[in-house]
């Protein structure tokens, strides 16, 4: 099973907190907002990723298991 | 000038001395005249009682309905509301979740080039409460809600006379319910309509859930297009394989394609899936006046220009070889009399402010984009480079919880090559004498929409 992470888009309002937390799979773009890199999350990448998806003030930043693929709306 | 009936003969050209499928139009639109409704016994004496789905006993019930599904998979028949996702696929998700299945009818229609879904509801709505009725029995549902747009216009009024009517014939093997639900060019999105349905703003939500686990009233609800259920409520009538005379293999059928701009008659057709637009542009009386460019696949869709006229044939599978999408059957032709930079530059404004206004890059990014199409059109001392144009489109697609930054990043860069001696143009010199035409796209104020009337 593997995790990845991953932004509810609504939710965010550009706190930037979770790339400081995360640098290693988050940038932010001209406006504040998180650039996801939703590869797979290994060994101590999931614990900085856990830590910043507490630590979003939103609860915008979503820590995902592997799902089976559903459809599309 | 009135349009002729809105049907048409097309057929798509037969490939490399293949014979064509045999002629079987009009379908949805069988038997329609005098722009009214046909009632429910000139519907009945036309395509035959509604077969059944439910009844019997429970297993047989349950087989029938298993059925119906495999027919409407065997048929290929896909979402014709834009997304073209396979409706078995979705039926088998919503039969598969837990709880009582629910059944909503998307006729919001919300782009404002498109007219086919009201023009359905207001020419055959028995064809499509046939089809959401038929659904709703092989999910075991008990309601089906009709949802409609605020501009709904006259097929407001049909719709509710056809559910009026079926309640005195005591068709009642399912609730039938009509809501009208506001909103913008976003509303028609399912789960914004799921918002909207429930009183709440026709906005979109973040996904999972999706409507089939958690739709309207929490319920596993199929939300499917006003269209896509006509198509079913003839499959269920004589099967996949006569559904599969017409069409492509991709794009089996027949589809309703609205058509605006330069030709004589502007309107709702309905077309074998695969028929090259040439043979489309000829029913409807051929063009008016010049034209510069065609846009598919509606304002999420894709511009080309009139060169490429020959070339486009209307099904899923050609156009999205041709780097468009088929969408919910939008074609409009851009005359040679307005200037295309400054349509752009409208259509650009009008994405913006369309965003639902709740995910940071939709509403940054398109404004952006907005601006920087303004800085061009304006031949401004200070213009994005071509590298800009890629970065801003690359910030905004993908980044929101709906398609729509999506959409708009795709029309405005498809715009930008179509029409790019234009915008070099502009660039240089600024605005040209065409760009104080009147707009030829449709973009209607919020509240003020398009009235009801079909073009």
């Amino acid at each position: 099973m593997s995790h990845h992470v991953r932004v509810n888009p609504i939710a965010c309002e550009a706190h930037g907190i979770c790339a400081e937390l995360l640098p290693e799979r988050i940038t932010l773009d001209e406006w504040g907002y998180p650039i996801v890199d939703g590869r797979p999350l290994h060994g101590e990448q999931l614990e900085h990723a856990r830590r910043a998806a507490r630590a979003c003030p939103t609860l915008a930043l979503i820590l995902q298991r592997e799902r089976s693929r559903t459809p599309a709306s | 000038m009135s349009p002729p009936a809105p049907t048409a003969e097309l057929h798509p050209a037969a490939p490399d001395g293949d014979s064509p499928a045999p002629a079987q139009l009009p379908r949805l639109l069988a038997g329609v005249r005098d722009e009214r409704a046909l009632t429910l016994d000139e519907h009945s004496a036309l395509h035959g009682e509604l077969p059944a789905v439910g009844g019997g006993g429970r297993s047989r019930s349950r087989t029938k309905a298993r059925r119906l599904i495999e027919e409407v998979e065997a048929a290929g028949l896909c979402g014709c509301g834009g997304g073209g996702f396979p409706t078995a696929t979705k039926m088998r998700s919503v039969a598969g979740a837990r709880g009582r299945a629910i059944v909503v009818v998307n006729a919001i229609e919300a782009e404002p080039p498109s007219f086919k879904d009201r023009t359905l509801l207001e020419l055959a709505p028995h064809l499509v409460l046939d089809g959401a009725v038929l659904a709703a029995e092989a999910l075991r549902a008990d309601e089906v809600v009709v949802a409609i747009g605020e501009h709904a216009g006259g097929s407001a009024a049909s719709t509710y006379a056809a559910i009026q009517e079926r309640s005195r014939a005591a068709q009642g093997r399912v609730t039938l319910t009509l809501a009208s639900v506001g909103g913008g060019y976003v509303a028609g999105q399912e789960s914004a309509l799921i918002s909207g349905l429930e009183g709440r703003e026709a906005l979109p939500t973040f996904t999972p859930p999706l409507p089939f686990e958690r739709g309207l009233r929490r319920r596993p609800t199929l939300v499917n297009n006003a269209e896509t259920l006509a198509h079913l409520a003839l499959i269920a009538r004589h099967g996949a394989g006569w559904f599969r005379r017409l069409g492509t293999d991709a794009h089996p059928g027949s589809a309703l394609v609205t058509l605006s701009g330069p030709v004589a008659y502007p309107g709702v057709y309905e077309i074998e899936a695969g028929a090259p637009l040439p043979t489309l542009i000829d029913a409807a009386g051929g063009t008016t006046a010049g034209v510069r460019g065609v846009l598919t696949g509606g304002y999420a869709g894709t511009w080309a220009p009139s060169t490429a006229i020959d070339e486009l044939a209307l099904s899923r599978e050609r156009l999205k070889a041709a780097g468009s999408s088929f969408g919910a059957g939008i074609v409009l032709l851009l005359s040679a009399e307005t200037c295309p930079v400054a349509e752009t530059t409208r259509l650009a404004r009008w994405l913006a402010g369309e965003s639902a206004r709740q995910c940071g890059p939709c509403i940054h990014g398109l404004d952006a984009i907005a601006g920087a199409v303004e800085a061009i059109a304006a031949g401004a001392r200070e213009q994005p480079s071509e590298q800009r144009l890629r970065t801003l489109a690359s910030l905004t697609a993908g980044r929101g919880a709906c398609a729509h930054p999506d959409g708009a990043v795709r029309v405005i860069a498809s715009a930008l090559r179509a029409f790019a001696p234009e915008f070099e143009d502009h660039r240089r010199s600024g605005p040209c004498e065409r760009c104080r035409s009147a707009s030829e796209l449709p973009l209607p104020h919020r509240g003020g929409r398009r009235g009801g009337d079909r073009p």
